[in-house]
């Protein structure tokens, strides 16, 4: 062992409650770019499914380029390179923005294939009632989409909390950023990096289970055949 | 004679260069019920779902009640009608589908309610009232509360009927209604309907049971490549065909049933 | 400075910083293609405990991210004597990180060949590591190879991960050079194109890949 400070039980209180600091920080920060990816990707989806061969060209070159450009580069554009330019978005503000963006495009297939998925005899018979297209769509193909889509809607959020580690290379205090602090005050580099293995296990597992569950329960979707 | 409820001119439909309707002419009189019958890919559903415009014509027009669906005349020239106008007129149309189409993610009562809350504005309760109504009428009242997937198909016909009643239609389409079913559970779904039809309901009903077209139907309509080949009344058509090809699709049923 | 400048200064410097993260993204592919086997044979395996060992190994990783696994085996060994440089850590922990996800793709892929095929080859005479190398294998990887497609993508990106344990990345030249000439915006913009002329063409062989699969079941 290096020449690091002893660990005793305060020494790892200390650790574990600035770690589960970070860790809060975490959790908003991957539930504030979830909520931007789903609104941002819904869009998307709907730009892919419009009419519009304009609309649906964007929405194909940004799903695109943000799918094929690693998520650190495009937080440093947005984070270094923006602000070269007077654009200072706090380091938070910033990597919300940055996973929201990426998100979308991931989510943005998951909502088109979705919304595909929902029989058209779904449609057919809102309109037979007398539903206008916007209702059948919203009360009929929406919620029935949603319930598709929550499974991958799951596993996408499990990969945006892991993700969500690099948002400490532009300095945003979530867990992976307070453990590098804590390793340059403490050099207890082994116990704090296990610790924060842990803690990322301890809410990515109940929410791979919880996804799994969803699957079960939502993915061969109840069928009126 | 008066006005048909719904007239049907020279309607033609085409799937790219694939002529389905060839020009149909028809009329159904308020009260009338009618059996489309002919060999699969004749024409039939697709005729079924020009009458309330989920299919666009290619040509021809079909009026419902003097007035036609599809296109409006303003100005002298003929539009195609809005998103919302041609609700309007479906909401008076109701349809029974080959597959039932329900809606998964509502219940069997909600199924039935979301038409007269959504499209007729109906309060909630009036609306829950008709719909147990309706479905104490297609004997299913103890369904209520459940979704489609524990239905058996005749079931969810059942309700899939309940549906289309709530909104107090003036027509009813069918399209081959128990052709998806368990040949145990396609009596069930008849009986609904000839009970609907002792009420006085106009109907227009895609079958292969020809037994219950024979005792139903007030006119039978053979269809063929998208033309009518030969109608009138079932007693004419099944006991004394005057076309050889209506002949050669009536013993050919015969020799499957 | 002009953007022509600026080009002439970084683009040998980022060429060939993206040749040594491919260098990255394919060793650590190749470690993850055969631990990954490994590790799916095992789950399958019907002894428990080793199935449960792989359950465990897979859930581990997957459930941990990238860059913390980098910094466990780089600062988190280090402290305990084990010391790799920031290149091996990098390509050992992206190695391990994806045959997490690679055995997975590989069950997948070893479940959908169907029964009978073993049966039939049993039926012939065949001993199960012969049936496994001969019918099961070829036929799974073929299932397999979009789903391997789609890690490899993800790998190339990954790598750029490296750059915060100092591995001499594509990102680690890009920030090297963007505080050298102030332009961080056009350097990682320049990055990010470069990534994609990588991963957009290769995405398009992927689904070319899937749209084959699908037509065949
Ligand atoms: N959406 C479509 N696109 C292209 N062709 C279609 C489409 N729908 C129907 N057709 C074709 O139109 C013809 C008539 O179909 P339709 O479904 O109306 O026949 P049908 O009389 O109802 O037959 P069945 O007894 O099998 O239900 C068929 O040849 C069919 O292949
Ligand atoms: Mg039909």
């Amino acid at each position: 062992m290096m020449d690091g400070a002893v660990v005793t039980p305060e020494m790892l209180l200390y650790l574990l409650r600035t770690l589960l600091i970070g860790a809060g920080a975490t959790i908003w920060l991957t539930a504030a770019s979830l909520v931007v990816a789903v609104v941002l990707g819904f869009g998307l989806a709907l730009m892919r499914l419009s009419d519009s061969k304009v609309l649906q060209g964007i929405a194909r070159v940004y799903l695109e380029i943000f799918r094929n450009i690693p998520i650190l580069t495009q937080l440093f554009v947005i984070y270094f390179g923006l602000s070269r330019y007077g654009i200072m978005l706090p380091a938070t503000v910033a990597a919300t923005l940055g996973f929201g963006l990426n998100g979308a495009s991931m989510l943005s297939e998951v909502f088109r294939s979705a919304i595909l998925s929902v029989d058209r005899g779904q449609r057919e018979a809102g309109l037979a009632i007398g539903l206008t297209s916007r209702q059948a769509f919203r009360l009929l193909i929406l919620p029935q989409a949603a319930r598709t889509a929550i499974p991958p809607i799951g596993n996408y959020a499990i990969g945006l909390l892991k993700d969500t580690s690099l948002a400490s290379a532009v300095a945003v205090p979530e867990i992976a950023m307070r453990a590098k602090m804590l390793v340059a005050e403490t050099y207890l580099s082994t116990e704090i990096y296990m610790m924060v293995a842990v803690v990322y296990l301890a809410l990515s597992l109940p929410l791979a289970r919880l996804t799994a569950l969803a699957e079960r329960r939502f993915s061969p979707h109840r069928s009126a055949a | 004679m008066s006005e048909p409820l719904v007239r049907i001119r020279g309607l033609k439909k085409a799937y790219g260069i694939h002529l389905v309707l060839q020009g149909i002419d028809l009329d159904v009189h308020s009260g009338e019920k009618l059996c489309l019958i002919g060999p699969s890919g004749s024409g039939k559903t697709t005729l079924l779902r020009c009458v309330n415009w989920l299919e666009e014509p290619t040509g021809g027009e079909i009026l419902i009640d003097g007035a036609p669906i599809g296109t409006v005349a303003k100005g002298g020239r003929s539009h195609r009608m809005s998103d919302v106008e041609l609700a309007r007129m479906r909401a008076g149309i109701g349809m029974v589908f080959q597959r039932f189409n329900l809606f998964p993610h509502l219940t069997v009562l909600e199924n039935v309610m979301l038409g007269p809350v959504r499209v007729l504005g109906a309060g909630r309760a009036e609306a829950e009232a008709t719909a147990r109504g309706l479905l104490a009428k297609v004997g299913l009242s103890e369904k209520v509360a459940a979704y489609p997937d524990r239905l058996s198909g005749g079931q969810q016909q059942r309700v899939a009927i309940a549906r289309a009643l709530a909104m107090k239609p003036k027509l009813m389409l069918f399209d081959e209604p128990t052709s998806a079913l368990d040949p145990e559970l396609v009596g069930e779904v008849l009986a609904v309907m000839r009970q609907l039809a002792n009420e006085g309901m106009t109907m227009i009903i895609v079958t292969h049971e020809m037994r219950f077209a024979e005792t139903v139907a007030d006119k039978v309509v053979f269809m063929a490549d998208g033309l009518i080949v030969e109608e009138g009344p079932p007693a004419r058509i099944f006991r004394d065909p005057q076309v050889e090809r209506t002949r050669a699709f009536l013993s050919a049923v015969e020799h499957r049933v | 400075m002009s953007f022509a400048k600026l080009w002439s200064i970084i683009h040998e410097p980022l060429f060939w910083a993206a040749i040594a993260s491919l260098k990255i993204a394919l060793s650590a592919l190749l470690i993850g293609l055969v631990l990954g086997l490994a590790i799916a044979l095992a789950r399958m395996n019907p002894n428990r405990h080793l199935s449960r060992a792989a359950v465990a190994y897979i859930e581990f990783l997957r459930g941990i991210p990238a860059l913390i696994l980098l910094f466990l085996i780089y600062f988190g060994l280090a402290a305990v004597g084990i010391r790799f440089s920031s290149l091996q850590a990098a390509i050992i922990g992206l190695g391990l990180n994806a045959s997490a996800y690679l055995a997975e793709v590989y069950r997948a892929g070893l479940e959908a060949v169907p029964k009978g095929q073993t049966e039939a080859a049993r039926a012939i005479g065949m001993r199960r590591g012969q049936v496994l190398r001969w019918i099961v294998l070829p036929q799974a990887l073929a299932i397999s190879l979009p789903p391997i497609g789609n890690v490899a993508i993800s790998l190339i990106k990954d790598t750029s991960v490296a750059s915060l344990i100092a591995a001499p990345d594509l990102m680690l030249r890009a920030n090297d050079l963007s505080s050298q000439t102030f332009k961080p915006l056009e350097i990682y913009l320049v990055v990010g194109a470069i990534y994609f002329v990588i991963c957009f063409p290769l995405s398009l062989v992927v689904r070319a890949l899937e749209k084959r699969g699908e037509r065949k079941t």
